[in-house]
């Protein structure tokens, strides 16, 4: 067989081989596996596999992402573009939104962060790949696409990678790599960001290009979101609509503006069975339920306009879903499967505590507008606890029914024999 | 002759690395927390807990013998918050401000673990000289592992060291500043001690495999 005629995959093999048992083998074998479905079947025991492995798992997620990604470089340049040039006065898609030079703007200023992502994370999963000397996972594979997507568009490249070495040094490899992480990757990215970087993750100038460098001068141009003008209760100073807020014509973190795509994107994971519908529908009760309790705070007139919680107070209770990082939160990262709850019962209270924690967050700390990160990294924590309570509530309820169950076996002459189960 | 003998170069040896008290007995580590976002503070720290140690362990040796073992912790309570007041006062006298910036702090190495822990282990049942050696040991220990993470969590969290701008001044954007680079303010929040101290242990451990308990 002629070297040409070789596949690209065959060739990989060919590698993989060559370098087995030795100290690169790992490498190899991740990139073969990484890209690849591999050939070999197994030896012994069932042969039978399931086609939805890990990576299928992880690309179909990344394919739910890649409208986020698209509308995110249209989104980048429309939102820098207006703030200079003023808004549209009879907004078109086609004509102020869908053009070239919004979406060139966007890709030079979104794909540096999803190349920067990408390869920083994957070479640190490679280096741990072979210094234990366990094969490559995928896990990294959403979380790359993820952390570009959850931060400003102005984040300076190196503060990011900083923060990947960080989230996936401490937030995954510690603990023993993927599928053994307590918190989600790339929210602990997100809220190292935060906390190490604070002026370059919140405040009204990062969320727009351009905002941060012409601060200051003539030519200051206002990066404030919807929830930053709720904050300081100036509500009236925004002129955002309901659908801007629904498709997402806000300014915001790269790709959690457009509410609609990420729907979009929810339901398809829902139907591909790869996230859970309970967490999702939970959250959103969760999130709608404390916004009910706020409107129904200002309703009694115990807040009045003099407060500093009345933007956020009376804001519309299902209007929490359409802006800041919410709906992004709760489709694609609240319903990790890795660090959510396992239980059926367990997700239902898992998803509406990051609802109702995420709206509580928002309102009452006016430090953090967006509280979305923290609810869903501190019910992280809590699942394997929410998890321990429902399988013991479930044994107990068991025990109990089979203590009161009569069994009828038949004794050796025909007749039926009374047994009592008594404790087990 | 060797001044110390081998038993007793390891009673100040083992402590600095393979039986040190915050990475390996994770004792401690309150304090290390609490006072490690600077530098100058950690060494003071470190000085004083050397101090009280030191000091304590030698006057417990020396009345182990009289000390009725049902009050013993009532009179190493008051050996060591005797102690502590001389290490308040002096601070207080000598440097005024470093003493409001370690305030209570000073104040609690009473109800730091490794010093009660010195001297119930340690003090109660050995000699003055073993016992003062421990006690040098253990404060060394703890104070080595004070001033690394004092020194990162100062050089990354405020870019200085000992109050000096090392680096460059943040606000005149000169030295590497100038390039784009930000102090991280996660250093200077508590929880990043946590985390320093885990990677040191993460560090001692991989490089000493001895060390990683069975489970």
């Amino acid at each position: 067989m002629s070297n040409k005629r070789l596949t690209f995959k065959k060739r990989l093999h060919i590698l993989k081989h060559r370098y087995r048992g030795k100290k690169m083998a790992p490498a190899f074998n991740a990139f073969h596996t990484f890209l690849f479905s591999p050939d070999e079947t197994t030896h012994s025991g069932s042969h039978i596999r399931v086609v939805d492995d890990l990576k299928r798992t992880m690309n179909t997620v990344i394919m739910a992402l890649i409208p986020v990604l698209l509308f995110s470089f249209f989104n980048t340049g429309y939102q820098h573009y207006s703030a200079i040039n003023g808004f549209p006065e009879n907004f078109s898609v086609m004509q102020h939104f869908l053009t070239w030079d919004n979406f060139w703007l966007g890709f030079v200023l979104v794909m540096p962060l999803v190349i920067v992502s990408y390869g920083v994370g994957l070479l640190i999963e490679f280096i741990f790949a072979v210094i234990k000397g366990h094969e490559v996972e995928e896990g990294y594979l959403v979380t790359g696409m993820l952390v570009p997507l959850i931060v400003p568009v102005d984040t300076p490249l190196w503060m990011l990678a900083v923060a990947v070495v960080f989230g996936v040094v401490i937030g995954k490899e510690v603990f023993g790599g993927t599928g053994m992480n307590i918190l989600n990757p790339a929210l602990t990215i997100r809220a190292f960001l935060f906390f190490a970087y604070p002026t370059w993750m919140s405040g009204d100038k990062v969320w727009v290009h351009g905002a941060v460098e012409r601060a200051g001068t003539a030519d200051a141009i206002s990066g404030e979101t919807i929830l930053g003008y709720l904050a300081q209760n100036n509500a009236s100073e925004y002129s955002y609509s309901v659908s801007d807020m629904f498709f997402g014509f806000i300014p915001g973190s790269v790709g959690e503006t457009s509410a609609f795509l990420i729907l979009l994107g929810g339901l398809f994971l829902i139907f591909s069975k790869i996230a859970s519908w309970r967490i999702m529908v939970s959250a959103v009760a969760g999130s709608l339920v404390m916004g009910l309790i706020f409107n129904g705070i200002i309703d009694l007139g115990w807040i009045g306009q003099g407060s500093t919680f009345y933007g956020l107070m009376s804001f519309d209770f299902w209007k929490h879903l359409l802006v800041g990082g919410l709906a992004f939160g709760i489709v694609y990262m609240a319903t990790d499967p890795v660090t959510g709850s396992q239980t059926n019962k367990g997700k239902w209270i898992y998803g509406f505590l990051i609802g109702f924690i995420s709206v509580m967050i928002r309102v009452f700390n006016p430090a953090y507008p967006e509280g979305v990160f923290l609810a869903i990294l501190l019910m992280n924590v809590f699942a394997p606890t929410i998890d321990h309570y429902v399988i013991r509530g479930n044994i107990r309820r068991r025990m109990k029914r089979l203590k009161q169950a009569t069994i009828f076996p038949k004794s050796t002459d025909g007749k039926a024999e009374e047994l009592k189960v008594e404790t087990i | 002759m060797a001044l110390l003998s081998k038993k007793d170069t390891n009673l100040i040896l083992d402590p600095l690395a393979d039986n040190n008290p915050i990475t390996i007995q994770v004792l401690g580590i309150c304090s290390a927390l609490a006072i490690t976002a600077e530098l100058q503070a950690s060494v003071v720290m470190a000085i004083s807990v050397l101090f009280v140690l030191g000091v304590g362990n030698v006057v417990i040796s020396l009345l182990r013998n009289i000390i009725p073992t049902k009050i013993r912790i009532i009179v190493q309570l008051i050996v060591v918050a005797t102690l502590v007041i001389i290490v308040d006062q002096v601070l207080k006298a000598f440097a005024y401000e470093l003493s409001k910036t370690l305030s209570v702090f000073v104040g609690l190495i009473i109800t730091n673990c490794i010093i009660m822990g010195r001297f119930e282990a340690f003090a109660l049942g050995n000699g003055p000289w073993k016992a003062f050696l421990d006690g040098i040991g253990n404060a060394l220990g703890y104070g080595i592992i004070l001033i690394v993470v004092g020194f990162f969590r100062e050089l990354l969290g405020s870019g200085t060291l000992f109050g000096f701008k090392v680096i460059g001044d943040p606000v005149a954007k000169t030295g590497l500043y100038a390039t784009g680079y930000e102090n991280n303010g996660f250093m200077i929040i508590p929880p990043a001690a946590l985390i320093v101290v885990g990677i040191i242990i993460w560090v001692q451990r991989s490089r000493n495999r001895a060390l990683i308990e069975e489970n």
